[in-house]
C-alpha cells in the first residue's frame, strides 16, 4: 500500500510537469501541441549529451535542455505559429503545424542521436528501503522532490511576477489584455517558450531514470493530453490534478490488475470517456474552452 | 457544364488513363499505392464531414479499425461474402458510432478532438483483449473477395481466380471512392449540408432557429465512422490480414491531416491530400534517412505558405467555387 502512494507521488509529479507545459501552450494560444512528446525526448537527449557524454555536472546539463528548449520554443512560436494564427482561416490549422513539427523533431533525433535507447549514469546511488514495505531508490525521490520544487516555483512565478500576471491575462482574454497594455506577442512567445522549457526540464529529469528513446515522444503527448483533459484544459491547476490522478491511477491499476496485461490502460481510457461525458469540461476547466 | 467535364475527365482519368500509364510504365506496385489512397480518401472524407459539423475529429483509425475486424470475423468466421461484410462493417461502425456519439459529441473543440484520440487507443487495447479479435496474433489469411452474380450474370469475379487482383482491387477501391465523393458532394449541397453549416458556425445560434442539433451531429458522426469503416474493412480485404495496430493512433492523425492538406473548407480537400501526403512519403523513399525529415519540412513549409489547405490556391482570372 505504501508502495503504490509512493510510486503514485512519484509517476503523479512528473506527469504534472509535462502537463503543465501543454496546458499553458494550450492556455495562451488555444494551440494544441503535437509535438509537446518530443520536446520531452529532445530535452532528454539534451541533457543525455551534456551529462552522458561530454560529463558536465548533472545541474548544468538540466539548465542546457531548460535553455535549449526555450529557445527552441520562442522560435518556433516567433516564426511559425504566429504567421500561421494570422493568415489561416480556422484555427484548427495550427494542428497541421503542430503535427508537422511533432514529425520534424522525430526525423531530428532519429538523424542527430539515431534510435537506440539512451542511458545516463546514475546521479544518487542506493536505495531507500523502509522495512521492506516502501523500496524507492534514491536518485527516485530526488528527481520527484526536484520535480514538485519545480512545480511550486512554477505556480509562484505564475502567480506573483509580472510575467506569469501578463500571461494569466492572456490566457484569459487575449483582446482585454491587449487593451490593458499587455504586449501579446511577445507574451505568447515567452508563454510558448516556457511552456517547451517545462517539457526539455523533465525529460532533463527523467533521463536519469527511464533514459531515453526516439519512440518516447507520441505516448508522452497523450498521456500529456489525457492529464490535460482529466483537469480541464487551459487550466494550471487542473493540470497538476489531472497528472497527480493519472499517476495515482497507472500506479494501483499496475499493482492490481498487473495479471491482466493491458487492461489497466483500457480501464483508464474507458473512464477518462465516461468521466468526460458527465463532466465535458474536465475537473476545473471553463465550458467549451 | 464545367462541372461534367471535370468529372467526366476525372473518371477517365482514374479508370482508363492510370491503368493503362501503368501497363505501358509495367509499375504493376503503383496499384497499391493508389488503392490505398482511394480507401484512406474515403476514411478521410468521413472525418471531413465531422470537421463539417465543426468537431476535430482524430478517431477515424478505431472506427476503421472496427470496420476491418467486423469484416474479416464475418468472412473468416461465418463464411460471408466479402462484398455483403462489407455495408455491415460500415454499418457496425456506424452503430458504434452512434452510442459513443450521443454522450461524446456534446463536446467541442480541442476536447472532442483529445477524446476521439483517445478512442483509437481504446479499440486497439479491445482488439488486444477480447477473444474474438485474436489478440496481438491478428486475423490472417483472410480470403479474397468471392464473385457476385445475378441470375447468371458475373456481376463481379472472383478475385482469387484473377490474374490481377492488384488490378481488380484498384477498380473496386476507386469505384467505391467516387461513389463516396459523389454522396458527399450530393450531401454538402443538400438541406443537410446546410444544416451542417449553421452548426460550423454558431452551434447555439442554429439551435435557437430550430435546428436539432444532437440529432444532425449523431448522424453526421455516424455517417463519418461508416465511411471509416468501410475503408478499414476494404483495407483488411486487401492486406488480407487485421492486427489491433493495422489503424493507431498515427493513422488517425493522418486521416485528420489529410483533410487539412487538402483544405477544410472543399469538398474534395481530403482526396487531395490523401494523395499528396501518402504519394509524397513515397516519392521521398529516395532520400533514405532523410525521408521524414524533408516530408516533415515540406507539410510545415506548406502550411506556411497555404494554412487554408491546398485548394486555396487561387488560379488568377478564375472565380473560386466554395463548397
Amino acid at each position: 500500500m505504501e508502495q503504490i502512494l509512493a510510486n503514485g507521488i512519484y509517476l503523479g509529479a512528473q506527469y504534472a510537469m509535462i502537463a503543465l507545459g501543454l496546458t499553458l501552450i494550450f492556455a495562451l494560444m488555444n494551440v494544441l501541441n503535437f509535438a509537446h512528446g518530443q520536446m520531452y525526448v529532445l530535452g532528454g537527449f539534451v541533457t543525455y549529451t551534456f551529462y552522458g557524454q561530454l560529463g558536465w555536472p548533472f545541474v548544468l546539463a538540466l539548465l542546457a535542455s531548460c535553455l535549449t528548449l526555450a529557445v527552441l520554443g520562442a522560435l518556433i512560436e516567433r516564426f511559425l505559429f504566429a504567421p500561421v494564427i494570422r493568415r489561416s482561416s480556422r484555427e484548427e490549422s495550427t494542428m497541421l503545424l503542430a503535427a508537422g513539427l511533432a514529425f520534424f523533431f522525430d526525423a531530428v533525433i532519429l538523424l542527430v542521436f539515431g534510435e537506440k535507447q539512451r542511458g545516463v549514469p546514475k546521479i544518487v546511488d542506493g536505495v531507500f528501503n523502509w522495512d521492506f514495505r516502501l523500496i524507492m531508490p534514491y536518485d527516485r525521490i530526488l528527481i520527484c522532490v526536484l520535480a514538485i520544487l519545480s512545480i511550486v516555483s512554477f505556480i509562484l512565478f505564475m502567480q506573483y511576477s509580472k510575467t506569469g500576471r501578463a500571461l494569466r491575462a492572456l490566457a484569459q482574454d487575449r483582446t482585454a489584455a491587449q487593451l490593458m497594455g499587455v504586449n501579446v506577442a511577445q507574451y505568447s512567445m515567452i508563454g510558448f517558450a516556457l511552456g517547451a522549457m517545462l517539457a526539455g526540464l523533465v525529460g532533463g529529469l527523467l533521463v536519469t531514470i527511464t533514459g531515453v528513446n526516439l519512440g518516447m515522444g507520441g505516448p508522452t503527448s497523450i498521456k500529456a493530453f489525457m492529464m490535460v483533459m482529466i483537469g480541464g484544459a487551459g487550466v494550471i491547476s487542473g493540470a497538476i490534478a489531472g497528472g497527480i490522478i493519472l499517476g495515482f491511477l497507472e500506479a494501483i491499476g499496475l499493482a492490481v490488475l498487473s495479471q491482466y496485461g493491458d487492461i489497466t490502460y483500457l480501464l483508464i481510457f474507458v473512464s477518462l470517456m465516461i468521466f468526460l461525458a458527465i463532466r465535458p469540461q474536465g475537473l476545473m476547466g471553463k465550458p467549451w474552452g | 457544364m464545367i462541372q461534367w467535364t471535370g468529372l467526366a475527365v476525372f473518371l477517365m482519368a482514374i479508370f482508363i488513363a492510370v491503368p493503362s500509364f501503368i501497363a505501358a510504365a509495367g509499375r504493376s506496385d503503383l496499384y497499391y499505392t493508389l488503392t490505398a489512397v482511394a480507401l484512406l480518401s474515403i476514411a478521410s472524407a468521413g472525418v471531413w464531414l465531422t470537421f463539417y459539423i465543426g468537431r476535430i475529429n482524430i478517431g477515424q483509425g478505431a472506427f476503421a479499425l472496427i470496420g476491418a475486424y467486423v469484416s474479416a470475423i464475418l468472412v473468416t468466421k461465418a463464411g460471408m461474402s466479402f462484398w455483403l461484410s462489407l455495408p455491415l462493417a460500415g454499418l457496425f461502425a456506424a452503430g458504434v458510432a452512434v452510442v459513443i456519439g450521443v454522450p461524446i459529441l456534446r463536446l467541442r473543440g480541442v476536447y472532442f478532438a483529445m477524446i476521439s484520440l483517445v478512442l483509437t487507443q481504446v479499440v486497439t487495447l479491445t482488439a488486444l483483449a477480447l477473444p474474438v479479435t485474436n489478440g496481438a496474433k491478428g486475423i490472417t489469411s483472410i480470403p479474397l473477395p468471392g464473385g457476385v452474380s445475378i441470375l447468371g450474370l458475373t456481376l463481379v469475379p472472383d478475385f482469387a481466380t484473377l490474374e490481377n487482383p492488384r488490378l481488380a482491387f484498384y477498380y473496386a477501391a476507386c469505384v467505391l471512392m467516387v461513389l463516396t465523393f459523389g454522396a458527399m458532394y450530393r450531401l454538402v449541397n443538400s438541406r443537410l449540408g446546410h444544416l451542417c453549416r449553421s452548426m460550423q458556425q454558431n452551434e447555439e445560434l442554429a439551435s435557437s432557429i430550430g435546428v436539432n442539433i444532437s440529432y444532425i451531429r449523431v448522424i453526421v458522426f455516424a455517417i463519418s465512422s461508416f465511411l471509416g469503416g468501410i475503408g478499414g474493412a476494404m483495407f483488411g480485404s486487401i492486406a488480407q490480414s487485421v492486427y489491433p495496430s493495422s489503424f493507431q493512433v498515427a493513422d488517425s492523425v493522418n486521416f485528420m491531416l489529410n483533410c487539412f492538406l487538402g483544405g477544410l473548407g472543399y469538398v474534395f480537400g481530403p482526396m487531395l491530400g490523401t494523395l499528396v501526403l501518402y504519394f509524397g512519403w513515397d516519392l521521398l523513399f529516395e532520400l533514405g534517412r532523410f525521408q521524414l525529415l524533408a516530408y516533415s519540412s515540406l507539410l510545415i513549409i506548406l502550411m506556411l505558405f497555404l494554412p487554408n489547405g491546398l485548394l486555396s490556391m487561387r488560379l488568377p482570372g478564375k472565380k473560386g467555387t466554395d463548397k
